[in-house]
């Protein structure tokens, strides 16, 4: 089959190059304009960015010293630190994102391998998409309401469950996103090989996909670190050196939020110590999801 | 099965037919699997209809045929693929040693051990060359270190990669080339000590250099397996096969020794597929 290409003229009016240059021109002229506006939004939002950055670096270097990690809350100008809400920061986010990421890759895999298409997988699926953009201080009266009125007070057990609740539907999602995206072939040539489904996930589909579930899971810790909500109705907060999960325990944002508010120049300044603290961990959590993500391309 | 050996029509040495060299006729085997009034169904669209064929013992069946003719889908109904997916069925028979490989309570995981599938993209897994090949047989076997190193030996060689790879066993294999990691695939496939092995277009994706090192090696590995291999291409399915089958809009046109089908097909259809009027 050969088309001809001896046809006739093209139909309309001869190419004009006056008119072409003048397209030419308002196509530059948009160009310009767009590129204009596009610049000026990325500067004022990195401006805002940069001046929350610079304000924090210099507060938060300013009031960082030894006794920052060295020293439990004290009073108001008796060289307090900051040791008792690092260390409850640390024990209720681990142990929130230990709870909350199996139950989360369970549920990604259930939506991503079991239940594509079916009407409960879809259910299952929008009510973890809410519980994603729900705000956080409603998953600590949520908390409070069930735990922590039950049985009798702020513990830092209410704090893990609540953070855990936080984590749930972050893991769910990038588990599922990163599922949907290995190739069906991948999974047949498991199967052809006469493996059993939960072997081909386990040992195939969750290996493919680990990379993309482990930036999952430091996003989700990076924001379960910074979260303050849920805490405020759970672990409360604990001015004294504790690691007891029964008892109230501090966190870094709920100490942040308390002495900020304060009117103690020395708490205050503690707390940007403590703001600075978490933005970096926050910033380190990220840099390492992508360094992850990366390297296993 | 029974063993109603069907004898291909006595016809000397390779002819010409519409451009494609076909191989000079041999006899065919014993049949390894046969299908009877197979149907199958994508919901409601029914996708084979009536199918009825013999695939001989240790030699190579092509199916060859347009887009959508139905032959990938058959090849997917002989290891139950199809099974991972909800609303496809088959209906009818197809038999491999007594057992009916559509029948709803067959033993998938020992069927599809029995019957392994090469892809048309290679699937290497995320793991090491040696971890790759380890893992099916794990699924079925329990072997010492010693049998699974011999046994990997053995699959890699037989699939004609084992020297390009023998000192890198623990890279990964995602770094092999596109022909390597097909052959790989197919080492995996064999490692499993199949009996019959399903090509679907294994070197559509592959260059040249690399198809032919597969259909080399396909001819290699029937002496132990039986073969069956999807193909677009009308060259590979006459340098290959040793019974090809022609299917059109989900139905068995025409099966018949590759010799006798490159030379004298019956049907008009046939001839113009082969000789490349459509398709």
């Amino acid at each position: 089959m050969s088309i001809s290409l001896t046809a006739g003229a093209v139909p309309g009016p001869r190419k004009d190059p006056e008119v072409a240059a003048a397209l030419g021109r308002r196509r530059k002229r948009t160009n310009t304009i767009i590129r204009a506006l596009c610049v000026g939004a990325t500067l004022i939002g990195l401006a805002f960015l940069a001046s929350i950055l610079i304000t924090l670096t210099y507060r938060g270097f300013e009031a960082m010293s030894v006794r920052v990690f060295t020293n439990v809350t004290a009073p108001p100008g008796s060289e307090g630190g900051l040791l008792n809400a690092i260390v409850g920061s640390l024990i209720q986010a681990s142990l929130g994102t230990a709870i909350g990421t199996p139950i989360g890759m369970l549920v990604g895999t259930y939506l991503a391998e079991y239940a594509k298409g079916s009407k409960f997988g879809n259910l299952v699926r929008f009510v973890s998409d809410i519980l994603l953009s729900a705000p956080s201080i409603l998953v600590g009266l949520f908390v409070y309401q069930i735990l922590v009125l039950p049985f009798g007070g702020f513990s830092g057990w209410a704090g893990v469950v609540a953070l855990a609740i936080i984590v749930i539907p972050v893991v769910v999602r990038t588990t599922e996103d990163m599922l949907t995206l290995i190739p069906n072939t991948l999974r047949e040539a498991v199967i052809g090989l006469g493996s059993p489904k939960w072997k081909m996930i386990v040992l195939i589909c969750w290996k493919s996909a680990m990379s993309g579930i482990i930036t999952g899971i430091l996003l989700a810790v990076a924001r379960v670190a910074g979260e303050t909500a849920p805490l405020l109705f759970t672990s409360l907060g604990n001015n004294a050196w504790s690691t007891n999960l029964s008892a109230p325990m501090a966190s870094l944002p709920v100490t942040i939020y308390s002495m900020a508010g304060s009117p103690f120049e020395d708490w205050i300044a503690l707390a940007w110590a403590g703001a600075l603290l978490i933005t970096l961990s926050v910033l380190a959590l990220n840099v390492l999801a992508r360094s992850v993500l990366r390297t296993r391309k | 099965m029974s063993s109603t050996t069907e004898t291909g029509v006595a016809d000397t040495a390779s002819q010409s037919f519409g451009g494609v060299q076909a191989r000079s006729e041999v006899a065919l085997n014993a049949p390894r699997i046969a299908i009877k009034n197979l149907e199958f169904f994508y919901g409601d669209n029914r996708a084979l209809k009536g199918i009825d064929f013999l695939i001989p013992d240790r030699q190579v069946t092509g199916m060859i045929g347009p887009s959508g003719c139905g032959k990938s889908t058959l090849l997917r109904v002989l290891n139950r693929m199809y099974s991972l997916y909800p609303g496809q069925r088959a209906t009818g028979e197809a038999m491999i040693d007594g057992m009916n490989i559509v029948a709803p309570d067959a033993d998938l995981n020992a069927l599809r051990a029995k019957i392994g599938m090469v892809f048309q993209k290679p699937t290497p897994f995320p793991m090491t060359i040696y971890e790759n090949i380890a893992f099916g047989i794990r699924l079925h076997e329990k072997l010492s270190r010693a049998q699974m190193d011999e046994r990997i030996e053995w699959a890699l060689s037989r699939a004609a990669i084992w020297d390009e790879v023998k000192d890198r066993l623990d890279a990964s294999a995602l770094g092999l080339s596109g022909g390597q990691q097909q052959r790989l695939c197919i080492a995996r496939t064999i490692a499993v000590r199949p009996e019959v092995i399903l090509f679907d277009e294994p070197t559509s994706a592959l260059d040249p250099i690399s198809t032919l090192k597969i259909e080399e090696l396909i001819d290699e590995l029937k002496r132990d397996f039986t073969i069956v291999i999807v193909t677009h291409n009308m060259q590979q399915a006459a340098r290959c096969a040793d019974q090809v089958a022609f299917f059109y809009l989900g139905e068995l046109i025409e099966v018949a020794p590759a010799a006798q089908m490159f030379t004298a097909p019956k049907h008009p259809k046939t001839q113009e597929y082969i000789t490349g009027r459509f398709g």
